[in-house]
């Protein structure tokens, strides 16, 4: 058993209100830069639709992913290394900007500078590819709320699987529809196709947290992770010529704050923790034969950080305490595996994916009060799940690679959470009866409860810091003196401020960063070491930090004119 | 005038191959990239790209055969020096064919596709320049020679010259007496070694044959050091808008 600590997120779908801040604030934090303007590291897709980039999940286009080779081993679906090699200099399969859209922005200056006249002025759209004018005909959120959806319904590649064996019974009408929101960003699998298809190596899982990051500087744009990721959230940055994906915002995860989509979402759906997994297990688990035992193979690499053989072996691989710790309170293990409502987005990709989702409850919900039932009561909810098999079956499909007893279990646990509630708060009866047809005790159910609808900041988000004492010797090249507080910390080199070796993130900006972020004010200038402000100085004295500390062994007032 | 020709400039273009090579690997990693434009257009390059490459590989390897091993040495496995060039010229010469053609779509990709040409420096243009220059000129070299007869055996003027650069001591004579289309193909072989690592062709150094051998899986550490020739922290990216598009 070899202990691996990975960062994990959940997802309660039935919170999405599909406002696309998380896909705002993350593109403002990361993606606004010429050459990644296509590029959406979270998207929010609206399904039944297309997704982003256009029918990503159809794999017999694509090729992403694994599949099982005639021998039942675990091979890429796009071919294997030789293969690869012998395809380099044209990818077979790679998807074009028009799969995405062209990225435009508005001719501006023309609202400013047009002649005086009797018309109005007209921002054009121009493409931010060639900066000719440009119509604009789709773009990533195009079928937004169910937009065209008697058009293009049929496109998505998920209603097509299910139509194609339930003889046509997803139907669009309107009264008929149901609709969800998927955000998305990169599942930062246990055994990604991205990293397996990169020739050069340069995508790594990192051993400490199991984020999946390019290592921008070995990439050497062979553009095959694009291709390699079934879920097509490796981007190519078509300026730098270098492939660039979601980071978990891993900057603020190391100190302990969540990614800015989670930290920004309106709904406070997203959830974020640790999981411990048995890394020599992964391959075997992915190769299970059947598709739909998956999902049980996926919950079966999880470990129990309460189980003392596993928290034995798992200080053996150097996992700190604080992060065990971290392991027992994860509202990801306990969403994923505990109550057993967290179902991860096509196991039949077999990269084991990290992104977990709730399924949502409410297209039942809504039908049911839309009927004129009472749609809170558990009896009326559990038949509903059972008859509406259309939405459950196009719910497995996403979640459960088509097990639709996987997708009913779980709305059956939702729909008894939601009456136990009712009858705690309106009643004030907690009907026992209600949790154990689900196989729960009421106070799992009531813990459920509380993580699922009150979801405290606290309870959301689990986030072990990276290790100081580590993170000295971290981006460290040289002798720790010069930087460890030591004489040498913030002095400039012979070239002015930027020149010289560059001080290391971890220990430049671990306290600043992570003050500035939580606190409510402003920081206190102590934690902007080195920063002085020169605006605030009145010319009197001279404020700390002005100049580098006196060496020992310097004359008092020497150095300070 | 034949000294500085052939005496010092293979050396100078050989110094620049490796110094900067060794300088860019230290300093610009992330630079060193193929700069995919497949993402603008797939048609034409996966006819024109595999074409290309392809018959260049053949092409590089022509050159080692004909360049490095002696004309003693496959004479002395019987092989003579009509059945030597019957085989150099039609492999050579599809081969030559291949990247002429494959060249010939890309460069015409790199005009005509609106955002492939947007995307297209002036680093580029110049490295097609002397790239189409040097594959023109070499298959005018090999055409002329097969019809000159005798003179055009180059493997008796160019080869002993270049095998003679690596022992350092020039064999400035039998080059000075090959004929002039190899002459002139030598010359621009010189200038694309020597601009090689400032281009982007530099990608053909790191073609990544350790993919075969390599897991699948990679962990790396958060505390593992920085590759060699990390790019420092600066600002690599430019912002969003058509008007970076002037520079
Ligand atoms: C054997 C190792 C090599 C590999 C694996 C390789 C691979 C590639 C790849 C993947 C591209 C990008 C194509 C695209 O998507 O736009 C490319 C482009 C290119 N390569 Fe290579 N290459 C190799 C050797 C060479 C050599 C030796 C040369 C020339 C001396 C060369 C010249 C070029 C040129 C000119 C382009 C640009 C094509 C264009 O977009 O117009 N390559 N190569
Ligand atoms: S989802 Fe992320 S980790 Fe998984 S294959 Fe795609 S890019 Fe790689
Ligand atoms: S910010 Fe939250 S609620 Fe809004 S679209 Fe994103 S995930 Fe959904």
């Amino acid at each position: 058993m070899r202990v691996m600590a990975q960062m994990a997120m959940v997802m309660n779908l039935d919170k999405c209100i599909g406002c696309h801040t998380c896909s705002v604030t993350c593109k403002q934090a990361w993606t606004n830069r010429a050459g990644v303007e296509y590029v959406w590291f979270n998207n929010v897709e609206t399904r039944p639709g297309q997704g982003y980039p256009r029918r990503y999940e159809d794999q017999e286009t694509w090729r992403g992913g694994w599949t099982l080779n005639k021998r039942g081993r675990l091979a890429l679906k796009a071919g294997g290394r030789v293969k690869k090699l012998l395809t380099i200099f044209a990818s077979p399969v790679q998807p074009k900007l028009e799969d995405y859209y062209e990225p435009w922005t508005y001719d501006y200056e023309t609202l400013v500078d047009a002649p005086l006249g009797d018309d109005f002025p007209v921002a054009r759209p121009k493409s931010l590819i060639t900066g000719e004018d440009t119509k604009i005909r789709w773009s990533a959120n195009w079928d937004d709320d169910l937009g065209g959806v008697t058009e293009a319904g049929h496109l998505d590649p998920m209603v097509e699987k299910v139509r194609a064996e339930s003889e046509d019974r997803i139907r669009f009408e309107f009264e008929r529809t149901f609709m969800m929101y998927l955000p998305r960003i990169c599942e930062h699998c246990l055994n990604p196709s991205c990293m397996a298809s990169c020739p050069s190596g340069a995508i790594y899982k990192r051993a400490e947290d199991g984020i999946v990051l390019v290592d921008q500087d070995r990439c050497r744009g062979w553009r095959q992770c694009v291709t390699g990721c079934p879920y097509k959230k490796i981007y190519f940055n078509h300026k730098t010529g270098k492939a660039e994906k979601c980071t978990f915002c891993y900057p603020r995860i190391e100190v302990g704050l969540p990614t800015v989509c989670s930290e920004t979402c309106v709904g406070r759906l997203r959830y974020i923790g640790l999981v411990l997994y048995d890394a020599d297990r992964v391959t075997a688990a992915a190769s299970v034969k059947d598709e739909r035992a998956l999902y049980e193979a996926q919950l079966d690499l999880m470990l129990d950080p309460n189980d003392p053989t596993v928290v034995a072996a798992a200080r053996e691989q150097g996992i700190p305490q604080d992060w065990l710790d971290a392991a027992v309170r994860s509202p990801v293990y306990a969403l994923a595996k505990t109550y057993r409502v967290a179902l991860p987005l096509h196991p039949e990709y077999r990269t084991m994916p990290m992104v977990w989702y709730v399924p949502p409850l409410s297209p039942v919900v809504d039908l049911l009060r839309e009927q004129g039932h009472d749609a809170e009561d558990h009896g009326n909810l559990f038949g509903a799940i059972e008859a509406l098999r259309i939405p459950v079956e196009y719910l497995a499909s996403l979640f459960s690679a088509g097990d639709t007893e996987v997708v009913t279990g779980v709305l059956r646990r939702l729909a008894a959470m939601r009456a136990y509630l009712r009858g705690i708060t309106l009643e004030d009866d907690a009907v026992e009866a209600v949790p154990r047809s689900v196989g729960m005790t009421g106070t799992t159910m009531y813990a459920m409860y509380r993580l699922l609808a009150i979801a405290k900041y606290a309870d959301r988000y689990v986030i072990p810091k990276a290790h100081e004492e580590r993170g000295h010797e971290l981006e460290e090249l040289g002798c720790s003196l010069d930087y460890d507080e030591g004489p040498g910390m913030y002095e400039s080199a012979a070239f002015g401020e930027a020149s010289g070796r560059p001080v290391p993130v971890a220990v430049e900006t671990f306290h600043a960063l992570k003050q500035r972020q939580t606190s409510e004010g402003i920081a206190p200038s102590e934690s902007m070491r080195g920063r002085v402000n020169l605006l605030n100085w009145d010319g009197v004295g001279t404020p700390p930090g002005l100049f580098p500390e006196h060496h020992a062994g310097d004359a008092p007032g020497e150095a300070a004119p | 005038m034949s000294v500085v020709l052939w005496g010092v400039l293979p050396y100078l273009a050989i110094v620049t191959l490796v110094g900067g090579t060794i300088w860019r690997y230290r300093y610009d990693q992330f630079g060193w990239t193929t700069r995919s434009s497949q993402l603008y257009e797939s048609r034409l390059l996966r006819i024109g790209s595999p074409l290309f490459h392809f018959g260049l590989v053949f092409v590089i390897v022509g050159h080692i055969g004909g360049l490095v091993i002696p004309m003693s040495w496959t004479e002395a496995v019987g092989i003579t020096q009509e059945q030597y060039h019957a085989v150099a010229l039609s492999v050579g010469g599809v081969a030559g064919f291949c990247t002429l053609v494959g060249i010939a779509i890309l460069v015409y990709r790199r005009r005509r596709t609106g955002p492939v040409f947007m995307a297209t420096t002036k680093n580029d243009k110049l490295m097609y320049v002397v790239l189409v220059g040097a594959i023109v000129l070499g298959l005018w070299a090999t055409l002329a020679g097969a019809t000159a007869g005798h003179e055009g055996n180059y493997r008796e003027t160019v080869s002993p010259w270049f095998r003679s650069i690596f022992v350092l001591q020039p064999d400035v004579a039998s080059m000075a007496a090959a004929p002039l289309p190899f002459q002139i193909h030598t010359l621009t072989g010189l200038a694309l070694i020597a601009i090689f690592p400032f281009t982007r062709l530099v990608h053909a150094f790191t073609a990544p044959l350790h993919y075969l051998f390599r897991p699948y899986i990679v962990y790396r550490s958060r505390d593992a050091r920085p590759t060699p020739g990390a790019s420092a922290p600066r600002r690599g990216w430019d912002p969003v808008g058509t008007r970076d598009r002037d520079r």
